[in-house]
């Protein structure tokens, strides 16, 4: 860790290490700093239908042990027509995303053309490359473009797996078992919207890192429909929280 | 030396109420067991709208206020008008993120109101995930316990001082189980019609 740090240091890049030397200091007196970060111990899904594409995600984010939101969005906008599920560290997911859709914008208002899912998963691919896998992002990035719906996941180390479903996060073991067994191309929309939330349900059950409420987004060629708390399966009925 | 973030002791709450906000903080800084001071303020206010609670490593609190005044003063002197909650809580954010692969060691807080009177609160992790709940957040040491007291008697639209003493007794009961939080304690109300500012009476121990 710290002859990495080291050598990142004398070959300056974009991201500031100014107190790099301090905190492999502090790093190499202390064990367990990461667990500090807020982790999106998660189930997100992903799955191409008849119409278009949906994404789903569950909505508990921790800390260790502790759950420090019981209903954070994990479903990241980039554009009208393109989402993306987000497991990892929050703040690597939320910030990535954040800088891919910004980057995103500029480039469709310069080509006048509206934004490519490729563009978006060549951008978070080369960037978590180019940082060797220490931005810990798993990402699932879906959408509908020129071209035609698609599905993409994006792993911390900068690969890509294009298939028609897809489950990534803590709870993916979970939710794949309810897309393995019911999955058939050209869903129509109503059947991918219950396939969808059965598998984060399976999750949010199954996965302790994964909690609270179903989310999932919609994208078609017409428009885009985003649904928040469409299950609230951790809560007992008729309570708020 | 152990972890960096529990090493100087310290937690911040803020709640949300009807039309206000109130932001709370001990006061305690400590090396480990042994208490430095009993005035040490982790709530910094950055514009008569924004407070800013920070918990964690003294230096960082100190280092981050100073780096985050500088931004909002520009941004007063630039645009002359006074910075949002919200667009203050995304500087916070971007800030701790820019230093992604060394972090500063402190988790901010974000109190304020918005122009229309409505509040705005905001919590983030060290490296500026955020989250922007609807009832409450907490930071430091005491965190954990806190936030127990909290989900147990925060209440939808609470007025003022319903709001300041339900805060007061949530956070007191956290700090009393926390060795590395207490010795007294700081609170702003801020409401559309002003700020105040509380000691908070509680153990010395």
């Amino acid at each position: 860790m710290y002859t990495l740090e080291k050598k990142l240091l004398e070959e300056p890049k974009k991201t500031s290490f100014t107190y790099s030397e301090r905190n492999a200091h502090l790093l190499a007196s202390s064990k367990d700093l990461k667990k500090t970060f807020l982790k999106t111990g998660t189930t997100i899904v992903g799955m191409i239908f008849k119409d278009g594409v949906v994404l789903a995600a569950d909505t508990r984010s921790t800390v260790d042990k502790i759950v420090a939101d019981k209903n954070c969005e994990k479903l990241h906008f980039i554009s009208e027509n393109i989402y993306c599920a987000g497991a990892g560290v929050a703040a690597d997911t939320e910030h990535i995303t954040e800088m891919v859709s910004s980057r995103l914008s500029l480039h469709s208002l310069r080509s006048g053309e509206h934004p490519r899912v490729v563009s978006a998963m060549t951008m978070l691919k080369d960037h978590l490359f180019k940082h060797m896998g220490y931005l810990t992002a798993a990402l699932i990035l879906g959408g509908v473009d020129a071209t035609g719906p698609h599905l993409y996941s994006v792993w911390p180390h900068g690969s890509v797996d294009c298939l028609p479903y897809l489950t990534m996060g803590s709870g993916s073991v979970a939710a794949m078992s309810f897309l393995e067994a019911r999955y058939e191309d050209g869903l129509e929309e109503e059947a991918a919207i219950g396939l969808i939330g059965d598998a984060i349900e399976a999750g949010i059950l199954n996965d302790l890192g994964s909690g609270s409420n179903v989310d999932i987004v919609v994208i078609k060629k017409d428009g885009t429909r985003m649904m928040r708390n469409v299950r609230k399966t951790g809560t007992i009925s008729g309570d708020d929280e | 030396m152990s972890n960096p973030f529990t090493l100087n002791g310290g937690t911040v709450l803020s709640m949300k109420g009807k039309n206000c906000v109130v932001i709370l903080c001990d006061t305690r800084l400590g090396s480990q067991y042994e208490t430095v001071s009993t005035s040490f303020p982790k709530i910094f206010k950055m514009n008569p709208r924004v407070f800013f609670g920070l918990a964690g490593l003294a230096s960082d609190v100190i280092t981050l206020h100073h780096k985050l005044r500088f931004h909002v003063n520009l941004f007063q002197l630039k645009q002359e008008r006074s910075m949002p909650p919200h667009v203050f809580s995304k500087l916070v954010s971007t800030t701790l993120y820019e230093k992604r692969f060394g972090s500063f060691f402190a988790q901010p807080i974000i109190a304020g109101l918005h122009d229309d009177g409505s509040p705005f609160i905001s919590s983030m992790d060290s490296i500026g995930a955020t989250t922007e709940p609807e009832d409450f957040v907490v930071a430091g040491t005491g965190a954990d316990y806190v936030t127990g007291a909290c989900e147990k008697y925060w209440e939808k639209d609470m007025e003022p001082r319903q709001l300041l003493k339900v805060a007061d007794k949530c956070l007191q009961a956290g700090v009393n189980r926390d060795a590395f939080s207490g010795w007294g304690g700081v609170a702003y109300l801020i409401t559309p019609e002003g700020v105040e500012k509380f000691d908070l009476k509680m153990r010395q121990d």
